[in-house]
C-alpha cells in the first residue's frame, strides 16, 4: 500500500503512529509544507519565553522518521487528482497513493481589517516561522497591540510580555477567552494576566489601522509598534474543494474518512461531531487532531476503527493559573467559586461540560463522564461534584477500573 | 504485562503505599530520614471516604489517552510503561485532563508525574513492595 500525507503535525504523527502499529510494510510519504522536523505547534508561545528550546518543540524523536520508515518531503501540495490517485506538489512532482491524508491544519484567519496593509510590523501567530518573526520584531521598549483575546492571543501576550515594553490585548467580545471561559470565570483569569502586566480592552471593535495606529469605533485610538492579530482560525480545505465534501471544515465519519474514496482527513482542517453536544463542529485541538489521524492511519491500513469520543477541551495556563474546560456549557450549574473556580454544567442525566480554574487536579474523570456520556444517577453525583473521584462509581465499576476486572 | 492492581476489601487506608512511593521517588536510602517533615507528593494516592479506601496509580492504559493528548510528546510508552519525559513536559496538563483515573499530578516543579512502576529505579513497584495487606498486588491479568 502507498498511504501520503498532506501534512507533518499531530494529526500527521497519529497517521503515521496508526498506520505502522499494523502494517510495517508499506510506503509512507509525508508532505510538509514547513521546513521542519515534525515540531508541537502550542510551543511557539513557550519558546518566545525561552522555556523550551527550538530543538527541545520536537514532537517526536529525531529517529522519528526512520524508525517509522517514512518518507518526508518539504513541498506544498498543489492539487489532488482523485481519479488518478495523485497529489501534485508546487516542486513538480507527483505523488501516487494507494489511501490519502490530508491533515493540512487550519491558518489564521485575519479580519480584513481596513488599512491593514499599512501596518508594517503585522504578524500571525501560529507556526514556528510566526513566533520567530515576531521574536526578531520585539525590542524591549516597543508597544504590542495584540487583536484577538482568544487562547492564541493571550498565549501570544504571556509569551512576548517580558520582551516588549507593554501588551495591550483588544477584543471584541465582551470577556476574553469566550470559546474556553464562562463570564465569571474570564473575569478572574483577566484579572490574573492583568496583574502580570498585560492590558484589555474589550468590547472594543477596530474599524480601522493607520501604519501604527489602531481606530476603534467608539472613537478610541490605540498607538503600537507591533501588531499581532489573532482574529481565529479557518481549517485548510482548499485542497478538497469539488473532491469531498465540506462544510467549514472537511467533513469526515467517526473512520476519518471523507466522502470521497481512499480519502481521509484528520485534524484541524476537518469537522466532526462533537459528542457533549451532538453537533458538527471543528474541533481545532491538538489530542483530537491525534486522535483522528490515529484512526485514519488504522482505517487506511485496513484496521477497521472508529473515533467517536472528539469534544472541545482545553488545558492551558496563563501566567503560572491554569484552566482545565471541556464539553459544552448548558444545562444547570453546579458552582463552586471560593479561592478555586468551578462549574459543572449538566442535564437529561448527563455531565456537558466543565471548567476548572486554579486546582486542576484529576479534571480527567469529568471529562470521562462526558466522553462515556456516564449516566450521572449512576454514580455518586454529589461526591463528584465536590471531588473528582473514583469513590462516586459502584464499586462493580471501580474494582473494573482499579482490578482489571470485568 | 505486570500492572498494579487493587482490592479495596483489603486497603485499610494506611496511606503506607504513599509513603513508600514518596521514599522510592527520593532515591534516598533511609525512609525516616528521606521522609521527616516532608509532605508527600507521591505518585499513587488514596481515595478514602465512609470508611472504603483504595489506593490509585497509573492504569498503563493499551491504549493511553493521556500520551495520544500530550501535546509536546513528553509521555511515551516505554515496553508498556507509560514514561513521562520530565525535560520535555511544559505543564499544559493536557494529560491531567485527559486521564479518567485521575492518575496524573503536578510535581513540585510545575510539570507533572506520574507512577512508572518503580521499574527503572527499584525494579518493581515500591508501592506494592510496601503494602502490608496486599491490598495491591502486582502481576499479570489479561
Amino acid at each position: 500500500m502507498e498511504y501520503v500525507i498532506i501534512g507533518n503535525s499531530a494529526a500527521a504523527i497519529g497517521a503515521v503512529e496508526g498506520i505502522r502499529s499494523v502494517d510495517k510494510k508499506g510506503t509512507i510519504t509525508l508532505v510538509s509544507n514547513e521546513p521542519y522536523h515534525t515540531y508541537s505547534r502550542p510551543l511557539i508561545s513557550y519558546l518566545l519565553q525561552e522555556k523550551v528550546t527550538e530543538d527541545a518543540m520536537k514532537y517526536r524523536p529525531d529517529t522519528f522518521y526512520t524508525e517509522n520508515a517514512c518518507r518526508l518531503i518539504f513541498a506544498s501540495a498543489v492539487q489532488i487528482d482523485a481519479k488518478k490517485k495523485r497529489v501534485l506538489l508546487d516542486n513538480g512532482q507527483e505523488l501516487p497513493y494507494g489511501k490519502l491524508l490530508t491533515a493540512t491544519g487550519s491558518s489564521a484567519s485575519v479580519v480584513p481589517f481596513a488599512g491593514l496593509q499599512s501596518v508594517k510590523n503585522a504578524f500571525t501567530f501560529m507556526g514556528l516561522d510566526d513566533a520567530k518573526a515576531l521574536r526578531a520584531a520585539l525590542k524591549p521598549d516597543c508597544r504590542v497591540l495584540i487583536v484577538g483575546a482568544g487562547l492564541i492571543g493571550l498565549k501570544c501576550a504571556e509569551g512576548i510580555v517580558k520582551l516588549a515594553g507593554s501588551v495591550t490585548v483588544v477584543e471584541v467580545a465582551d470577556r476574553i477567552l469566550s470559546a474556553v471561559l464562562d463570564g465569571e470565570g474570564a473575569k478572574k483569569v483577566q484579572a490574573h494576566i492583568e496583574s502580570k502586566g498585560v492590558s484589555f480592552m474589550l468590547s472594543a471593535k477596530i474599524e480601522r489601522f493607520e501604519e501604527t495606529r489602531a481606530f476603534l469605533s467608539d472613537g478610541r485610538q490605540i498607538e503600537f509598534d507591533v501588531l499581532v492579530t489573532a482574529t481565529g482560525v479557518k481549517p485548510n480545505v482548499d485542497l478538497l474543494k469539488g473532491i469531498a465534501r465540506i462544510n467549514k471544515g472537511i467533513l469526515i465519519n467517526e473512520k476519518s474518512q471523507t466522502s470521497a474514496t481512499d480519502i481521509y482527513a484528520a485534524g484541524d482542517c476537518t469537522e466532526c461531531v462533537d459528542v457533549s453536544s451532538g453537533e458538527s463542529k471543528i474541533m481545532a485541538l491538538l489530542p483530537n487532531a491525534y486522535m483522528q489521524g490515529e484512526c485514519a492511519g488504522l482505517n487506511m491500513a485496513g484496521v477497521d476503527t472508529a473515533f467517536t469520543q472528539a469534544i472541545p477541551m482545553n488545558a492551558a495556563g496563563f501566567f503560572g493559573l491554569h484552566i482545565i474546560s471541556a464539553g459544552t456549557y448548558c444545562g444547570e450549574v453546579y458552582t463552586c467559586a471560593e479561592k478555586d473556580y468551578k462549574k459543572l454544567f449538566y442535564s437529561r442525566d448527563k455531565l456537558n461540560g466543565y471548567i476548572l480554574i486554579g486546582n486542576v487536579e484529576k479534571a480527567g474523570i469529568y471529562t470521562s463522564l462526558i466522553r462515556g456520556a456516564t449516566p450521572l444517577s449512576s454514580i455518586d453525583f454529589n461526591l463528584v461534584c465536590r471531588h473528582p473521584s473514583l469513590m462516586a462509581f459502584t464499586k462493580t465499576e471501580r474494582a473494573a477500573k482499579l482490578g482489571g476486572e470485568k | 504485562m505486570k500492572r498494579v492492581y487493587v482490592n479495596e476489601n483489603w486497603c485499610l487506608g494506611c496511606r503506607l503505599c504513599e509513603y513508600h512511593c514518596a521514599f522510592a521517588e527520593s532515591r534516598q536510602k533511609d525512609m525516616a530520614r528521606a521522609l521527616r517533615g516532608v509532605k508527600i507528593n507521591p505518585a499513587i494516592r488514596i481515595e478514602a471516604n465512609n470508611g472504603i479506601s483504595f489506593a490509585v496509580s497509573c492504569r498503563h492504559c493499551k491504549q493511553p489517552l493521556c500520551v495520544k493528548a500530550c501535546i509536546t510528546g513528553a509521555l511515551h510508552i516505554t515496553n508498556g510503561i507509560i514514561t513521562a519525559d520530565k525535560a520535555r513536559c511544559v505543564g499544559c496538563y493536557t494529560c491531567i485532563l485527559s486521564c479518567p483515573f485521575g492518575a496524573i499530578s503536578q510535581n513540585e516543579t510545575g510539570v507533572i508525574q506520574k507512577c512508572e512502576l518503580c521499574t527503572a529505579s527499584h525494579g518493581s513497584p515500591a508501592c506494592v513492595k510496601g503494602c502490608p495487606n496486599n491490598a495491591l498486588v502486582y502481576e499479570e491479568r489479561e
